[in-house]
C-alpha cells in the first residue's frame, strides 16, 4: 500500500513538475511581452540600437511571405503524396517505404534542411537561374516549405483512410472517373481533418528558426522580395534574445507573444475543426 | 419426410411485360418521354472513356509521393558533395582528433583561422546534453503518462493531456529566449553553486563557470522540449495495452501500482523504449534553445556546468558567415554526421513504436 | 427501354479464390430477376461482375463474358462506360455523406460534367418520385445532409441517385437487409415499379421477398449457378434437389 501510494505521489509530483514550465513561461510571455506590445510593435520598422521603441512590423510581413511561399510548396505536394498513398497505393512496397521515409524525415533536424537549401540554392552561382547565389526569402520559403510536405502527406493519407469505402465504391458506381471520385469525393470528405493536418504543420514550421538562419537570412528593413533576404519573427526573436540591449529583449519577448498567439490560434482551430467536422464528415 | 414447402408466396404468374405494373400502391407516376431520356444517355455516352485523365492523375499523385524521395536524395547529396573538402583534409579523424598549439601547449579543437578542425566537442556536446536530458525527461514524461493514463480522473485528463502538448507547440526559439532570461540566472544564482557544493567531489560539477549557461542549462531545456513526445508516445503505447491485461493483474490481488507495472508498463516497454528514442532524436538535433545556453564554446570540459557546444549549435553560430571554403565544408560535415545520426535514432525509434501499436498484438514479455 | 443480360462461361476469382464457376444465364429484359442462395455462395460477386465493379478489388480477376444488351462489356467497353450503364444499389445505404439531398442525387451527373442547371432540378425531382422519396424531402433538397435521413430513407435516396443516370440495368445487392420491415416493403413495392422501365437484378437473402417482386429467379451455390427459372417454378417445383432443399429450409 505504501508503495502504491508513494507511487501515486510521484506521478502526480511529475505531472506537476511537467504543468509548470508550461505556465511560467506562459505567465512571463503574458507579462513580459504584452507590456511591450503597443500599436508600434505592429507597424514600425526597429531602430538602431540605443533608440528605444520601433516595432517588427517588417517580421510579421517577412513571416507571412515565407509561410505562404512554404504552404504553396508543401500543400499541393504533400496532399499529393497522401492522395497517391492512401487511394493508389494502399497495402505496396514502394508506399510502405514512403511512408516510413516521412516518418524519419519529421525527425531530421531543421537546421540541416537549412544546409541542404543552401547548398542546392544560394551556394551555386548560375547568372541564369533565378534565386540562386544570394540569400533570399525564395529559399527559406522553400527550405519552409520541404519540411511541411512529410507532415502534411502523412496526416492526408490518415484523414483519407478513415473515409469509408463504401462511399467510394459508391462513386465508383456512378460512373464516375477514378480521378473524379478520388477527388470530389474522397478528398471532400476527408477535407476536415486534412486542412487540420495542413495547419499543424503551418504552425510548426511558423516557429522555426534554424533553416531561415543562413537562407532568408533576416532584414532590418522593409521587403517583401522573393529574391532578397526577409525578415521573419522567429529570426527577430533570436536575434534581439542575443543582443545586449534591454529594450531588444523586450521586443523579444513581445515577438514571442505574438508568434505564440499566432500559433495557439493555428492549433485551437485545428481542435475546434477535428472535434466538429471530421466527425460529421467521415461518418 | 413431409413435403415442406414455404408458405406458399402470394401467387405471381410470371408476367409478360406488362405497361401497367399491379403495384399495390396505387399512385400515378408519370411517364417519361423517351427523348429526355436519351438525353442524358446521350450526354453520358459523349463522356467516353477517362483512361488519360485518370492516368495522368495517377502519375502526379506518384510524383508527389515520390517528391519525398527527392528530399531524402536532395538532403544526402548536398551534404555529402559540399562535405568533401573537409573529408578529403581529415577524413575520420575529423570526429576525434585535436590539435595542440606548440608553443603554448593548449589543445585546440576547432580554428578556422588556422585551417584547424575537429568535431570532437560537438559531437561531446551533442552526446552529454541530450543524453542529460533523457535523465532529466524520462522520469517525469513515464511519471505524466502513468498519471493520465491510469491515475487521472476522466474530466481531468482531456485539459491536462491538452496542456501537456501545448508544450510540444511552442517554438524552439521561444524556449531558448526564455531560458536565457529565466532558467540561466536561476541555474547561476541558486542551482549551480548547491550543484558544486554537494556533488562537486564526483569532478562533473566544478566551480568555475559563474555564467549560469553550460550544459546542465541545455540539459534542463532540452528535457523540458522533449517531454512532450516522450510522454504522449508513452501515453498511446500504454492505451493500446488491452484492459484484460490490467483485470487480469488486479485479479491476481495486485496493488494499484503492482498493476500499472506488471500489467501496463511490461507489455509496453518496447514502445515506451521507443518513445523514449525518438525523444532522443528530438534532442540530438534541437537547435536554437541549445545555442542559446550552452555557452557555445568549442571545449571538452569533464564538468557538467561547463560551458560547451553543439554539433547543431555550431552550424547554427557560423554557417552564415564562414570564412574558407574549407570551414564551410567542416561544418557540412558535422551536418552530414548530424544527419545520419539523427536518421538513424529516429529509424530504430520508429520500429520500436511500429511494432508495438501496429504490427503485432500486445503480447506479454518477459 | 431496359435491356437483356447474357452472361456466358463467366468466371470469377478473388486472388487464388475460384468464387464464380461457368456462369451462364440470360436474364430477361424489363423484368426483375432474383438471386437467392445461402452466404458466401458468390450471388454478390457475381453482380459485381456485371457493372465491372468486382475488378476494384487488385487481387480480382475475370474470365468468360457479359453482354448487356449489345455490348460486351469486358471488350467493348470501358468499366466508367459500363457503370453509367449498369446502376448499382448497395446493401448498406451509402449516401455521400458531406453532400445535401440535392447533391446527392446529381451526383452521378455532376461528377460526369453535367452542369444544366435546370435540368438537373427536373431530373433530381423525376429521380426523387421514382424513388418514392420526393413527398418527404422535397422542402429539404438543399439543406439537409443525406446522411440525416433514416435508413430507409437514405437507401431510397441512393436508388434515387443510382437512377438519376438514365441507366438500362439497376443491380440491387440486398437492398433491403439492413432496413427495417416497413421501409422493406416500401423499397419492394418500388421494384413493382421500376421493373417496368429498367432490367433489375436483386440478389436478396430473403426467399419471400423474391418471390414477392422478381419474375424469374435463380439459384446459386458454391459459386455455380444451380437452377435459372421462374420464379413460380423455383418455389413450387425446383428441378433440382439442391434448390428444393434450400428454399425448404434445410440448409442455409
Amino acid at each position: 500500500m505504501m508503495t502504491d501510494r508513494l507511487a501515486t505521489g510521484l506521478a502526480i509530483l511529475a505531472t506537476m513538475l511537467v504543468i509548470a514550465p508550461l505556465l511560467i513561461i506562459f505567465v512571463y510571455l503574458v507579462f513580459k511581452g504584452a507590456r511591450s506590445l503597443n500599436l508600434a510593435f505592429f507597424t514600425q520598422l526597429p531602430k538602431p540600437p540605443g533608440e528605444v521603441g520601433g516595432g517588427m512590423a517588417n517580421a510579421i510581413v517577412g513571416s507571412a511571405v515565407l509561410l505562404g511561399l512554404a504552404s504553396l510548396i508543401g500543400v499541393p505536394i504533400g496532399i499529393g503524396g497522401g492522395v497517391f498513398l492512401a487511394e493508389f497505393g494502399r497495402g505496396t512496397r514502394l508506399a510502405n517505404a514512403i511512408r516510413f521515409t516521412a516518418d524519419v524525415l519529421n525527425g531530421v533536424p531543421s537546421i540541416v534542411m537549412g544546409v541542404a537549401v543552401y547548398a542546392l540554392i544560394i551556394k551555386p552561382k548560375i547568372p541564369w537561374l533565378p534565386f540562386t547565389g544570394h540569400f533570399s526569402a525564395f529559399s527559406g520559403g522553400v527550405a519552409l516549405g520541404i519540411m511541411m510536405i512529410p507532415t502534411v502527406c502523412r496526416t492526408t493519407e490518415e484523414m483519407l483512410l478513415m473515409v469509408p469505402n463504401a462511399v467510394r465504391e459508391a462513386a465508383l458506381g456512378l460512373g464516375a472517373p477514378n480521378w473524379r471520385s478520388v477527388l470530389s469525393i474522397t478528398v471532400r470528405t476527408a477535407s476536415p481533418g486534412i486542412i487540420t493536418g495542413c495547419m499543424l504543420a503551418f504552425a510548426r514550421v511558423a516557429g522555426e528558426t534554424a533553416p531561415l538562419l543562413f537562407t532568408a537570412l533576416g532584414n532590418d528593413f522593409w521587403s517583401a522580395n522573393l529574391d532578397r533576404p526577409i525578415a521573419a519573427l522567429p529570426l527577430e526573436i533570436y536575434k534581439y534574445a542575443l543582443s545586449p540591449y534591454d529594450d531588444w529583449h523586450r521586443l523579444a519577448w513581445a515577438a514571442s507573444l505574438v508568434l505564440i498567439v499566432l500559433i495557439a490560434l493555428a492549433v485551437s482551430l485545428v481542435r475546434y475543426v477535428t472535434s466538429r467536422g471530421v466527425l460529421k464528415g467521415a461518418s | 419426410m413431409p413435403d415442406i414447402r414455404i408458405a406458399q408466396p402470394k401467387p405471381q404468374p410470371p408476367e409478360p411485360a406488362s405497361p401497367e405494373p399491379a403495384a399495390p400502391a396505387g399512385k400515378a407516376r408519370p411517364k417519361r418521354a423517351s427523348s429526355e431520356n436519351s438525353e442524358i444517355r446521350q450526354f453520358l455516352s459523349s463522356r467516353g472513356n477517362s483512361a488519360i485523365a485518370d492516368r495522368g492523375f495517377k502519375w502526379l499523385m506518384v510524383l508527389c509521393a515520390l517528391s519525398i524521395f527527392g528530399i531524402v536524395i536532395l538532403i544526402v547529396t548536398e551534404l555529402i558533395l559540399r562535405s568533401q573538402l573537409s573529408w578529403h583534409a581529415f577524413g575520420l579523424k575529423f570526429f576525434f582528433s585535436s590539435f595542440v598549439d606548440p608553443d603554448t601547449k593548449q589543445t585546440t579543437y576547432w580554428d578556422p583561422v588556422n585551417g584547424h578542425f575537429s568535431a570532437l566537442p560537438f559531437v561531446y556536446g551533442t552526446l552529454v546534453s541530450s543524453f542529460l536530458a533523457l535523465l532529466l525527461a524520462v522520469p517525469l514524461a513515464v511519471g505524466v503518462a502513468i498519471f493520465l493514463t491510469e491515475m487521472c480522473p476522466r474530466g481531468m485528463r482531456g485539459p491536462l493531456a491538452f496542456l501537456t502538448e501545448l508544450l510540444a507547440a511552442i517554438p524552439s526559439v521561444i524556449y531558448g529566449l526564455w531560458a536565457m532570461y529565466v532558467l540561466v540566472p536561476i541555474l547561476r544564482e541558486h542551482v549551480n553553486p548547491l550543484l558544486s557544493q554537494a556533488l562537486g567531489w564526483t569532478g562533473l560539477f566544478a566551480n568555475d563557470n559563474p555564467t549560469g549557461l553550460g550544459f546542465v542549462a541545455a540539459g534542463v531545456i532540452l528535457a523540458v522540449m522533449i517531454l512532450p513526445i516522450i510522454s504522449s508516445l508513452t501515453r498511446e503505447v500504454m492505451s493500446a495495452v488491452p484492459n484484460a491485461q490490467r483485470e487480469a493483474a488486479l485479479a491476481l490481488g495486485a496493488t494499484r501500482w503492482e498493476m500499472i507495472r506488471m500489467g501496463v508498463l511490461r507489455n509496453a516497454r518496447i514502445g515506451i523504449v521507443g518513445g523514449i528514442i525518438l525523444g532522443l532524436g528530438r534532442a540530438l538535433g534541437e537547435t536554437m534553445a541549445v545555442t542559446m545556453v550552452i555557452g557555445n564554446t568549442p571545449e571538452i570540459h569533464r564538468s557538467l556546468l561547463a560551458n560547451g557546444t553543439s554539433m547543431s549549435a555550431v552550424i547554427a553560430n557560423e554557417y552564415a558567415e564562414a570564412i574558407t571554403d574549407l570551414h564551410l565544408s567542416a561544418l557540412t560535415e558535422i551536418g552530414l554526421a548530424l544527419f545520419i545520426l539523427t536518421i538513424i535514432v529516429n529509424a530504430l525509434a520508429r520500429v520500436l513504436v511500429w511494432a508495438v501499436t501496429r504490427g503485432a498484438p500486445a503480447q506479454v514479455m518477459h | 427501354m431496359g435491356v437483356g443480360i447474357e452472361v456466358a462461361n463467366l468466371n470469377a476469382w478473388y486472388g487464388s479464390n475460384h468464387t464464380l464457376q461457368e456462369i451462364n444465364l440470360n436474364i430477361p429484359a424489363n423484368h426483375a430477376t432474383a438471386l437467392i442462395g445461402p452466404s458466401g455462395c458468390g450471388k454478390s460477386t457475381f453482380v459485381r461482375c456485371l457493372n465491372r465493379m468486382h475488378e476494384t478489388n487488385p487481387i480480382a480477376r475475370v474470365s468468360g463474358t457479359v453482354r448487356i444488351g449489345e455490348l460486351d462489356i469486358y471488350h467493348d467497353a470501358s468499366p466508367v462506360e459500363i457503370r453509367r450503364r449498369v446502376g448499382m444499389v448497395f446493401q448498406r445505404p451509402n449516401p455521400f455523406p458531406t453532400m445535401s439531398i440535392y447533391d446527392n442525387v446529381a451526383a452521378g451527373l455532376k461528377l460526369n460534367g453535367y452542369s444544366n442547371r435546370r435540368s438537373l432540378d427536373e431530373i433530381v425531382e423525376r429521380s426523387l418520385k421514382d424513388s418514392a422519396l420526393w413527398d418527404e424531402v422535397k422542402d429539404d433538397l438543399k439543406k439537409k445532409s443525406g446522411a440525416s435521413l433514416s435508413g430507409g430513407q437514405q437507401q431510397r435516396l441512393c436508388i434515387a441517385r443510382a437512377l438519376a443516370v438514365d441507366p438500362e440495368v439497376l443491380l440491387m445487392d440486398e437492398p433491403a437487409s439492413a432496413l427495417d420491415p416497413v421501409s422493406t416493403s416500401k423499397i419492394e413495392d418500388l421494384i413493382f415499379e421500376l421493373k417496368t422501365q429498367y432490367t433489375i437484378v436483386i440478389v436478396t437473402h430473403n426467399m419471400q421477398q423474391a418471390a414477392r417482386v422478381a419474375e424469374k429467379t435463380g439459384f446459386f451455390l458454391n459459386g455455380r449457378m444451380v437452377e435459372f427459372d421462374s420464379t413460380h417454378k423455383i418455389f413450387t417445383n425446383p428441378s433440382d434437389k439442391r434448390t428444393e432443399d434450400y428454399i425448404t429450409g434445410r440448409f442455409g
